[in-house]
């Protein structure tokens, strides 16, 4: 897994708002925890309609985050999740893991 | 509309980018957002489809006189389902981009700017259903902006000619003017306003209407003939 988080696309996005960047990251590091959590439980409960729906949420802060490959995957394992197919789950978490790593050093 | 406070955050930062728009509100859900505009008049509403209990696309069934939508989502695949929806303008797929938002603000600035251009066609229309109430011997007689063919201010009065009778008020031109709507009346003349929708034609420096043959003023003229329909 070569693909790093950035904040490019935040970067794009304030236009050099450093108070929007503050701001955009404080809620990425409340939000994502939470889904985190939550798909992990749904999906340790074989729930795999709800951990589809929050990997499609996730799926957009991936996109957000820089992780284009990542997306991809996700796009993919969200429509897996749907049939039950849980193959793409080890992959999935590696990048949830970077994700995490990525917010705590930006804290 | 989003469930993700991230996704909101950036919709409302780039809002910011385009002059005319207000962000009046925010919502995590589409039940917060139906309370909120059944009392609120929205033009527009960012609306993400995939949300808990009411999901966008429920929710567009469910207001009764959606305003303009802009689709924000991470899924791809509802495209063609949305724009069945005739006030769904446009369908951005999350994350946003600067660029693409850029587009999408040039669209809604085309679509608003119909909007407002056929509100100014409605409210001349209604204009011309206006009238004027004059007062003649303490009766307030009704005329219709469309039938008055022209005014000629005498002294004190001014004398009203319809189609079918002319009137003789105690006013000035300066007053009427104020009470004509400038899409049909125009002063040519220190002493005539026209409804220059009923000119029959105009020679040299005068208009005929009905059987009247008004003097134009030379300073008049420039802006009479602005207002023509000239082949």
């Amino acid at each position: 897994m070569t693909e790093k988080p950035n904040l490019d696309y935040i970067k794009e996005i304030s236009g050099g708002n450093e108070e929007f960047e503050k701001k955009f990251l404080t809620i990425i590091q409340t939000e994502f925890p939470k889904e985190k959590n939550e798909y992990v439980e749904n999906l340790e409960q074989d729930n795999f309609e709800e951990s589809a729906k929050i990997v499609h949420k996730i799926k957009h802060k991936l996109g957000i985050l820089g992780l284009n490959s990542g997306y991809k995957l996700a796009v993919k394992y969200e429509e897996d999740l749907k049939y039950g197919d849980t193959k793409l789950k080890d992959e999935f978490y590696e990048i949830l893991k970077s994700i995490e790593e990525f917010i705590l050093k930006i804290a | 509309m989003d469930d993700e406070a991230s996704a909101r955050a950036i919709v409302e930062e780039l809002c910011k980018t385009i002059p005319d728009m207000e962000l009046v509100a925010e919502f995590p859900n589409a039940l917060e957002a139906l309370k909120f505009i059944k009392h609120t008049q929205v033009d527009l509403i960012f609306l993400d489809i995939h949300m808990p209990k009411l999901s966008g696309i429920d929710f567009i069934e469910t207001v009764s006189n959606p305003p303009k939508i802009v689709l924000t989502t991470s899924d791809k695949d509802f495209a063609i389902e949305a724009y069945q929806y005739e006030f769904i303008v446009d369908y951005l797929v999350k994350p946003i981009s600067s660029e693409r938002f850029q587009k999408c603000a040039s669209k809604l600035e085309n679509t608003f700017g119909e909007i407002s251009q056929e509100q100014t066609e409605i409210n001349t229309v209604q204009n011309e259903d206006e009238d004027l109430y004059i007062n003649i011997d303490r009766r307030l007689i009704k005329l219709k902006f469309k039938d008055i063919l022209l005014i000629e201010a005498k002294g004190d009065y001014i004398e009203i000619q319809t189609q079918i009778k002319r009137y003789r008020v105690h006013s000035t031109l300066k007053k009427i003017k104020e009470k004509l709507p400038e899409c049909r009346f125009l002063q040519i003349h220190r002493s005539f306003i026209i409804n220059f929708t009923q000119i029959i034609d105009i020679q040299d420096n005068s208009v005929l209407i009905e059987r009247s043959v008004i003097p134009i003023s030379r300073s008049n003229r420039p802006e009479l003939m602005q207002r023509l329909n000239l082949l």
